[in-house]
């Protein structure tokens, strides 16, 4: 009740105010020491306030740029992190003196130029030739920022080839979690379809398809090896989500309904970057970042950059998606909503066994 | 008309609420516009104490927002619901229909010399389905489940199945049928706009004679004309998808328990859609912002407007270019890399008649004779927050650079000050200048100088910091930051801009109480307050239906013939033949 108390307090003092000045400004108006033109004093008082503002604008971005500065993301964890991380210093470069220069120039011709009734504006209505010049030398500093913007992206975009040493990983996404899944020894993936999501087996995987049985999947946190190349799948089964990696560097949107895919190359492990950032509890994160109900700001997953070592000993801790349903069987036998996995189950054990 | 006009200026219901009168239908759409939104200010400043106090329970929360707030903390989903109706509000309610609503309205037929618009009837329809739409707008705050909390583009599936959030229910429909409303009435006004700059324009005013404002609004309604329609075709198939079962956008869904019977749709499709008016509408809300501020930058600097041609080649070439730039909007949605490439390209083109707008204002400033009226100083505050935005969009427009920056608070900093505060602020300079035209009074000065230095000094502080936030990583459309240690240290940041956000709110009372004072007790207005040449000053201060009594005036020099070497005043009205031997130069 206070808070509503001082809320009214704020407003009816601010109205109060307003009315303080625009009653005095009748008066004078009255009197004839007011106009709704600017008058000389006025006009040299707005005049001085354009270089303060201009200064006091300059020094609140300064003051940003070092209170916060160190809180910006590290260094990319990523090989095509670096190279996009350099785009933007380069690209900050380009864009930062014309932000300085042409706000110097407003807020100088603002002051430098403040009405004076002795002078007269110069007549100066157009000249092709600034025209030309500054339609030309913007159009150029585009260009070069334009193509050297293209071949990044068309290097990042670049879909890896069936040589190419990489792993993969399939993220799924659902209001409101991530798992992660890996396609195991065999490379391959097994089918999935959100008409096959059953209980436990909750990414639809098709227990029916040989690729399945050794499936693995993971909540919570999934592992990464350093310095080789992962391939990224992403899928969603609900609402559009967003596998965002800013430490990476890498961003994809979950569709439902498709299949969309990133790539890169981790370079610096979790150790490493703790050592980097300082940072004892650094941990890298994927997220959720395209709106998917109420919980958006809590869907998350840690990740582990890892030796290639370490990266492999983990991956033959996790359980094969067989296991898991197998290990459901056993321990739900009671429950009749099990009875369609275990049928499945069953028949993709018979499948395995011929494999 | 002129038997049935005088007839119906003696009934108030004919006067003041069926009006077919231009003026009158400007002041209706200022007012209704404004106060849309003030109510979506209000919001972002209900969410932004989320946002900087996440968790704190603020008690006059619960009174005013009962079941949204229990025990004076905001619920998250009715966090997404406020940002939500926020961002409709602002993008369509204020600054489309309020900012060409009004001003279009106002200036076509005053600054062409037009006795009203072509059909004075649609446009009246125009503001009717404004009203109405805004009814349902807010009708859609009270329903069971709240209203539409999807981001105001409003994606499906999430804003398909009703299954996927409270807010997807009733309140989508709603949203759906207002925007649909919407649509038409600003079909209908646009129609009118274009046919009456084509058709209806004085004796003398030809295309290259027409001020910079006609331009912006004229090209303004022919993007709304061009792109609103598919706005409309994009919701009415994520209609039949909500409401007749088919699939234009669902494809295998898990929801709720159970997969639904939905193949062969795309997501994708909708957002080419959506943001194939999404894109224009940026220019929408754009156009008209830097035409005003074109208009009041020549007048208060005494000196023409630099480069009068190059402005309509400006205009004209970032409205053909708006129409081929929505893809850089979904960098990241899984569509071809190659397109992405193209956008990419098509983008960072805007720059290019951007840059030229900006330093063809610098150059109207130099060594001119500047009288700082509130209009001048808001018109001032557009072009810096035109430079400082504009130069972030060539980091977003960059689709290598956009995957890391892309939904974050980054593309929130940059399109509020690009979009937000520019077109705001050039609304707000609109209403300082033509107050005087549109309520035959005059705003009180000082408190207008109040106004812009609280306004452009909290502006910036709400949306500076957030381009740091953006570059730490922080997504948009979080109802904490709470959930990620690397976000949690950001809690003083979130604070800071909250502050801010409390101050640039409350800032606005002055402005408020300002245009109700001004409107009854404000200083009367002479004929020509500002010393313009343009027709609007001519027509007396009183309204009349028709605008000039007896004929209408004939033009016969181009709009910005101030500060003319070799003549007296410093200006010369475009009703003023050209002298012996004087040059019609520009």
């Amino acid at each position: 009740m206070t808070d509503l108390l001082i809320l009214l307090g704020v407003v009816l003092g601010i109205i109060a105010i307003s009315k303080v000045v625009s009653v005095l400004d009748m008066v004078a108006t009255a009197k004839g020491e007011n106009s709704y033109m600017p008058n000389a004093r006025e006009n040299r008082f707005q005049a001085r306030l354009m270089p303060v503002f201009l200064i006091v604008y300059f020094a609140f971005i300064a003051w940003q740029l070092v209170a916060w500065g160190d809180r910006m993301l590290p260094v990319a964890a990523s090989e095509h992190g670096e190279i996009v991380d350099n785009l933007m210093d380069i690209t900050w470069i380009v864009i930062t003196p014309v932000f300085v220069i042409t706000h110097i120039l407003l807020f100088y011709f603002a002051w430098k130029y403040a009405y004076d009734k002795n002078r007269k504006a110069t007549y100066f209505s157009h000249s092709n030739k600034l025209e030309i010049l500054w339609t030309a030398i913007p159009a150029t500093v585009l260009l070069v920022l334009i193509l050297y913007g293209l071949s990044i992206w068309n290097d990042i975009t670049t879909p890896l080839t069936a040589e190419d040493d990489k792993i993969e990983i399939e993220l799924y996404a659902r209001q409101f979690d991530w798992t992660a899944r890996y396609p195991g020894e065999d490379g391959k993936f097994g089918e999935a379809s959100v008409r096959l999501i059953e209980g436990v087996n909750m990414l639809g995987i098709d227990s029916t398809d040989v690729n399945a049985a050794d499936d693995k999947y993971v909540k919570a946190e999934f592992y990464l090896p350093v310095n080789k190349d992962v391939q990224f799948y992403f899928r969603a089964q609900d609402v559009i989500h967003s596998a965002y990696m800013p430490h990476f560097r890498a961003q994809m949107n979950c569709v439902p309904g498709m299949t969309t895919r990133f790539q890169f190359k981790p370079n610096k492990t979790t150790a490493e970057m703790k050592e980097i950032t300082g940072d004892e509890d650094f941990e890298y994160y994927l997220l959720c970042n395209k709106i998917c109900g109420a919980a958006h700001y809590n869907m998350k997953m840690e990740i582990k950059v890892v030796s290639e070592e370490d990266y492999n000993k983990w991956l033959s801790e996790q359980k094969e998606f067989l296991a898991v349903e197998e290990s459901i069987e056993t321990n739900s036998e009671e429950s009749p909503q099990m009875d369609t996995i275990q049928t499945k189950v069953g028949e993709s054990t018979q499948l395995s066994v011929l494999n | 008309m002129g038997a049935t006009a005088h007839h119906e200026d003696n009934d108030f219901l004919f006067k003041y609420i069926f009006s077919t009168d231009h003026k009158m239908i400007a002041k209706q759409f200022f007012l209704t516009g404004s106060l849309m939104g003030l109510i979506g200010m209000v919001m972002s400043m209900i969410f932004r104490l989320q946002l900087g106090y996440p968790g704190e329970s603020f008690a006059f929360l619960e009174p005013i927002l009962g079941s949204w707030a229990p025990e004076g903390i905001l619920a998250p989903d009715k966090y997404l619901a406020l940002v939500t109706i926020h961002g409709t509000i602002m993008v369509f309610f204020l600054l489309t229909a309020g900012l060409s609503g009004t001003f279009s309205n106002l200036l076509i037929p005053l600054q062409i010399g037009a006795r009203d618009m072509a059909s004075g009837f649609m446009n009246m329809l125009s503001y009717w389905f404004f009203f109405i739409s805004s009814c349902v707008m807010i009708a859609s705050l009270f329903v069971e489940g709240g209203p539409a909390a999807g981001g105001w583009t409003i994606y499906p599936p999430l804003s398909a199945l009703p299954q996927a959030m409270p807010g997807s229910g009733m309140g989508m429909t709603l949203w759906i049928t207002s925007m649909s409303l919407f649509i038409v009435s600003s079909l209908i006004g646009s129609l009118n706009y274009i046919v009456t700059v084509f058709n209806l324009r004085t004796k003398g005013m030809t295309m290259t004679r027409l001020p910079l404002t006609i331009w912006a609004f004229l090209i303004t309604a022919v993007l709304g004309v061009l792109s609103f329609p598919v706005l409309f075709s994009a919701v009415l198939l994520l209609l039949f998808d909500r409401s007749f079962g088919t699939s234009f956008y669902l494809s295998d869904i898990y929801i709720s328990g159970g997969a639904l019977e939905v193949a062969g749709g795309s997501p994708i499709l909708y957002e080419h859609l959506f943001w194939f008016l999404g894109h224009p509408e940026v220019y929408i809300i754009l156009l008209p912002a830097l035409g005003i501020t074109s208009e009041v930058v020549a007048t208060n600097s005494r000196k023409p407007i630099f480069g009068y041609r190059a402005m309509i080649g400006s205009i004209l070439a970032i409205a053909f270019i708006s129409f081929l730039v929505w893809g850089h909007h979904m960098f990241v949605t899984g569509m071809n890399p190659f397109l992405g490439a193209v956008f990419t390209f098509t983008t960072l083109l805007v720059a290019i008649p951007s840059a030229v707008k900006v330093f063809n204002y610098l150059t109207t400033l130099w060594k001119g004779n500047i009288r700082f009226t509130p209009a001048m100083l808001f018109a001032i505050g557009l072009v810096s927050t035109f430079i400082t935005g504009g130069l972030t969009g060539i980091i977003l427009g960059d689709s290598a650079l956009d995957i890391n920056v892309h939904d974050t608070y980054f593309v929130v900093g940059h399109f509020h000050i690009v979009m937000g505060l520019s077109g705001t602020f050039g609304m707000i300079s609109g209403i300082y200048h033509w107050f005087p035209k549109m309520f035959g009074r005059m705003l009180d000065k000082n408190l207008g100088y109040l106004h812009f230095w609280a306004t452009i000094v909290a502006a910036y502080g709400v949306f500076f910091p957030m381009h740091f936030l953006g570059l730490a990583g922080v997504p948009r459309r979080y109802y904490a930051n709470t959930e990620f240690p690397m976000f949690n240290e950001m809690y003083d940041i979130n604070e800071l801009i909250t502050v801010f956000a409390m101050i640039a709110g409350f800032a606005q009372l002055f402005f408020i109480f300002n245009v109700f004072y001004s409107m009854f007790k404000g200083p009367k207005a002479p004929q020509n307050p500002w010393e313009s040449t343009t027709l609007e000053w001519t027509a007396p201060v009183k309204h009349l239906h028709g605008n000039w009594p007896g004929e209408l005036p004939v033009v016969h020099r181009w709009p910005y013939d101030y500060s003319k070497p070799g003549m007296e005043e410093d200006f010369i009205p475009q009703t003023v033949p050209l002298r012996e031997g004087e040059e019609e130069s520009h």
